[in-house]
């Protein structure tokens, strides 16, 4: 399996332990990974706000970026927001001949253009369909059993672009953790939103968000997320969302190659557990 | 224009709002049956001045100024549950935010912080191709309240101590990595 890995900002900063994590796994899964070169930011929520255009033309540099570099790899992303902002561009320019011409003669400036044969693909659905749960039930050395945990997919992992699970009441989680050997904590926020932005817009309505995503999630040891935007949110308000319900909630938030590489047995420096606000203890 | 009870006279529909907010398929947006689906569905529906249904009826009618001067539309955290879900098939999420695009280009949106946190993180994005996420966050609180980031004080000490974060001085002057490309974008956007 070779691929091109796109890391998004949030990988060089708060979310370092995600692709740590994510590429450790992948070694280990004897994946051929290759960082995209030249990468820029894809625009967030933010970039088709300022402009529609500038919307399309983030995702698709970096999208031109990687067709030249790819050579038969796929694009592999672990933040959802990029994941959609990548696919988004994918599907619009390929139904919009006009508005593909025009990206491309914004790109033209740096000596690009897309030609629209390449989509990124999300951390999820390469573990669960390009390597498998067999894959990684075979590598386990440290099975996690006894242990609970409570998917969390949020809501761009899954829609609207997302083609491998159903936008909605997603499963591809299940089989992967259950190779792992621990418990699943089936609920009813799995694919709901984490409040994104909001937490530092609009405080109230975020953390309302955040706290019915963790309530939900009670009677688990840890939620286990594929984004490090839902990461940020559940992981570093359980204090505040406390405060909101007038009781402790406490309840560790794992990065998926994190808890895939405990159970593989890989070293706590490749997996940053002691980088996350709620502390990580089972 | 019609009053928010009244039946519908198609001809006399001012149709301007959802054709600027909807190019090529606003007429998916005059095919809403009000179900109400989307404001069930949305998480953040109970904190907005307008219903997400009441929205696509104003918007139908074209209320652009009471469109764009919602706080609606700034609660909007591109969840697309409403999307995925509208029995019309709306790209209403994606609409949303060409609502917000509109607001802000007409200088009109009534959340200061919604604001502040676009265009820090767009400035941001322009200079250094990439967010810096300290930078942004020093950037958003001066813009918006500063006195708001007193209650993210120790949240980000952990963030520091943890090494989450690093603190971050903001490179001056000199040219941004994107500004070529932000410039072109810009242009060719006239042109439309």
């Amino acid at each position: 399996m070779r691929y091109i890995f796109y890391p998004g900002c949030s990988q060089e900063g708060t979310a370092l332990e995600y692709r740590d994590s994510t590429l450790a796994v992948l070694q280990a899964l004897g994946a051929d990974v290759q960082e995209l070169e030249g990468w820029t930011c894809c625009g967030a929520s933010v970039a088709s706000v300022m402009s529609e255009l500038l919307g399309f033309v983030l995702p698709a540099r970096n999208l031109a970026l990687a067709e030249k570099q790819a050579n038969g790899r796929d694009l592999l992303t672990v933040c959802s927001a990029c994941y959609t902002n990548f696919r988004r561009t994918f599907a619009t320019l390929a139904a919009n001949r006009q508005l593909h011409q025009k990206v491309n003669q914004a790109l033209e400036l740096e000596g690009l253009a897309y030609q629209g044969t390449l989509t990124a693909r999300h951390i999820l659905d390469v573990l669960a369909n390009d390597f498998g749960p067999e894959a990684i039930r075979a590598r386990v050395k440290k099975p996690l059993e006894g242990l609970t945990v409570a998917p969390y997919y949020g809501c761009q992992t899954v829609r609207p672009y997302s083609p491998f699970d159903d936008g909605q009441r997603p499963t591809s989680m299940l089989p992967l953790l259950e190779a792992l050997g621990v418990k699943v904590h089936r609920h009813s926020r799995e694919a709901s939103c984490c409040g994104t932005s909001l937490l530092m817009t609009k405080p109230e309505v975020g953390l309302t968000m955040v706290g019915s995503v963790l309530e939900a999630c009670e009677g688990a040891d840890c939620i286990v997320t594929v984004c490090p935007m839902c990461h940020m949110n559940l992981d570093a308000y359980q204090d505040k969302v406390s405060r909101l319900l007038g009781r402790k909630v406490q309840i560790p938030v794992l990065y998926l190659p994190q808890l895939i590489g405990l159970a593989l047995g890989l070293p706590e420096e490749k997996l940053g557990l002691r980088r996350h606000i709620t502390p990580v203890k089972f | 224009m019609a009053a928010i009870t009244e039946a519908l006279d198609l001809g006399q529909l001012d149709r301007s709002l959802a054709q600027r907010v909807s190019p090529g398929r606003w007429e998916k947006i005059l095919s809403c049956i009000q179900c109400g689906t989307c404001s069930a569905s949305c998480p953040a529906a109970h904190a907005m001045d307008i219903s997400p249904r009441q929205m696509w009826r104003m918007v139908q009618l074209g209320m652009t100024e009471e469109v764009l001067r919602s706080k609606s539309i700034w609660l909007c955290s591109l969840c697309y549950t409403c999307h995925v879900r509208c029995p019309r098939g709306i790209p209403l999420t994606e609409t949303i935010v060409r609502l917000k695009e509109l607001a802000m280009e007409r200088g009109i949106v009534s959340s200061p912080q919604s604001e502040a946190f676009y265009r820090a993180f767009a400035e941001v994005m322009r200079r250094y191709g990439r967010l810096r996420e300290v930078e942004f966050m020093a950037r958003y609180f001066l813009a918006s309240n500063p006195l708001a980031a007193l209650g993210f004080a120790r949240l980000g000490l952990t963030m520091l101590a943890r090494g989450k974060i690093r603190p971050e001085l903001p490179r001056l002057g000199g040219e941004g990595r994107l500004d070529r490309l932000f410039a072109r974008v810009a242009e060719l956007e006239e042109k439309r």
